[in-house]
């Protein structure tokens, strides 16, 4: 049904186009800003269009140690790779196995370890951040890829969706497996698994999202410059002695931060969209 | 459900790789936090000794801590209702024109997957106080721009930086939320005289309040602790600690200062906030799923 108001609807095209446009802006500048040459970044006028340096900065950054880091940042962006896989793939792995226990079995201290899993839910790694460090260097994980992924992993977000959705599943399914003489592993790869497609879709665009991101654990954990990410790289280009950063460095690699996750959003958003939605339900 | 009833040794082998990690990620941590929380190390870090509350009454007493919890509420407030009134208004908007609703979508929400951190450095460059875009059309208005010395401006930055990363969030829900409104309803409600300014406010907000509310929740959750990158990375907690929410001085205390019985006590009082947030969740949603 339509209510026939065709100004409102003028309006409403009106007040997204300017949204959309305010929220691409910030992005926009900063892209315009990395093609700048230094001279012309800071001579003072404001860039309106694309610069002479073309993708020299990108080149520079991704070619030779960045400035403050030791490193190039093509290095960086394999270690944020890895750990968004690790953290994407590692969380998938361990949720399906234990929500499918979770569901799919009886036994002793069920309860107990639901309630194990689930009251980690809402409370993030920066809350009892001291303490993890601690734990992680006394098993002597600092600076090592499981050091950096375990303690990310260590909560309960997917866990939870795939329990929900496989209790959504008819009763008629596992019977009938049962009297195919389906063991559980059989019933697990065969069925179950296939039918979580979508699911697993949907959590691994979310959770590789979340693993690009990580800030503060990567940067207590990941003390060496050859385990360092990208995004927890960002701040060596932004603080600077003398009040301005390298804006022409800063915005390029900030750019190149954000590409990664904003591609794999906008291919595979109707996943993205399921995911989000049916994690918080 | 049916189960698997006779099998004794599988459900523990699938349980195994997570109920390992969450002990020893999570329960052990939480844990040494707790105890730490009651104890305080010598100057050495060699022994410790029993101090009862001292942790929590220091904590709770001291000035710092009274400000970052006034950023906290400050910062976590603005960013919650910020980002969700312009989603709920980009939302709506978006509902209205139907079959273009999905491009949009696609144009707003792809800074959920920027990083706090990286969001941080896109604002703050807009804001630079010699070469950004929008700190010269301040200076032109005649405000002077500088948050590397005004605290409240730099407090804008990060609200802003924050916002800016969380609306979209927010837009996904509202519009699952609003086109989840039985069309029936609305139709009545024209059928009845309201026009849409009143069809807002009497059908369609009420009706959105289950997903504001969760919204809510989740927003100030974003704000306590995912915002720590887009801080770092513009402020670091400054000018003067202007910046400086809850997990920043926890961070600054306990992996910067070392002190490890105060920031145990911070973190304790952080999961209390956390797990009444949770609490109240749980019970309205509890609530909500028994008038269905």
């Amino acid at each position: 049904m339509r209510y026939h108001r065709p100004g409102l609807d003028v309006l409403a095209h009106t007040i997204l186009i300017i949204g959309a446009l305010v929220f691409m802006l910030p992005v926009i500048l900063a892209v315009l800003a990395s093609t700048q040459t230094p001279g012309a970044l800071f001579s003072g006028t404001l860039p309106l269009w694309f610069g002479a340096s073309g993708l020299d900065h990108y080149l520079t950054l991704l070619s030779e140690p960045v400035r403050g880091i030791g490193v190039p940042a093509w290095q960086l962006m394999l270690n944020s790779l890895l750990m968004a896989l690790g953290i994407a793939i590692g969380k998938l792995t361990i949720a399906i196995l234990a929500a499918y226990a979770l569901v799919f079995f009886r036994f002793p201290f069920r309860r107990c370890c639901f309630w194990l899993i689930f009251i980690t839910l809402m409370l993030p790694i920066e809350v009892r951040i001291v303490p993890t460090y601690g734990v992680v260097a006394d098993l002597g994980l600092l600076n090592s890829y499981p050091g950096l992924v375990l303690p990310l992993i260590a909560s309960a977000t997917a866990t939870f969706l795939f329990r929900q959705f496989f209790m959504t599943l008819p009763p008629e399914l596992m019977e009938a497996a049962r009297v195919d003489g389906a063991g559980p592993w059989r019933f697990f790869i065969d069925i179950l698994l296939p039918l979580s497609k979508t699911n697993i879709a949907a959590l691994f665009v979310i959770m590789f999202i979340y693993g690009w991101n990580q800030y503060l654990w990567p940067l207590v954990a990941m003390s060496s410059a050859d385990n360092a990410t990208l995004v927890m790289s960002l701040k060596r280009l932004t603080i600077s002695q003398d009040g301005t950063p390298p804006w022409h460095l800063a915005t390029a690699m900030t750019v190149l931060s954000l590409l990664p996750p904003v591609v794999v959003i906008v291919i595979m958003q109707r996943w993205f969209i399921k995911g989000l939605v049916d994690t918080e339900k | 459900m049916s189960t698997f009833q006779r099998h004794r040794v599988t459900p523990w082998v699938l349980m195994a790789p997570q109920l390992i990690i969450v002990l020893v990620f999570f329960f052990w941590p939480a844990i040494t936090a707790l105890r730490q929380s009651f104890y305080v190390q010598d100057a050495f870090g060699l022994g410790e000794t029993f101090a009862g509350l001292a942790n929590f009454t220091r904590v709770l007493s001291s000035q710092s801590y009274h400000e970052a919890l006034f950023n906290t509420a400050i910062f976590s407030v603005s960013v919650a209702l910020g980002a969700m009134a312009i989603a709920l208004l980009l939302a709506t908007m978006a509902d209205r024109v139907l079959r273009a609703s999905r491009a949009y979508r696609t144009l707003l929400i792809w800074p959920y997957a920027v990083a706090p951190a990286a969001a941080g450095v896109l604002w703050m460059f807009m804001l630079d106080p010699t070469l950004g875009v929008l700190s010269r059309a301040l200076e032109a208005l005649g405000v002077h721009w500088d948050y590397r010395l005004n605290g409240h401006q730099a407090m804008a930055l990060v609200i802003i930086a924050a916002i800016w990363q969380q609306m979209s969030y927010n837009f996904v829900f509202f519009l699952a939320g609003l086109q989840g409104i039985p069309a029936s309803l609305l139709e009545a409600a024209t059928i009845d005289g309201a026009g849409p300014w009143r069809r807002f406010w009497t059908i369609t907000f009420p009706l959105l309040s289950p997903t504001s509310f969760f919204l809510l929740v989740m927003n100030t959750i974003y704000a306590f602790f995912e915002t720590f990158g887009t801080i770092d990375t513009t402020t670091s907690g400054g000018p003067g600690g202007a910046t400086r929410t809850l997990v920043y001085k926890l961070y600054q205390d306990g992996i910067v200062g070392l002190d490890l019985g105060g920031s145990a006590a911070q973190s304790v009082l952080l999961m209390l906030m956390v797990g009444l947030l949770t609490l109240v969740q749980f019970r309205y949603v509890e609530r909500r799923v028994q008038y269905h």
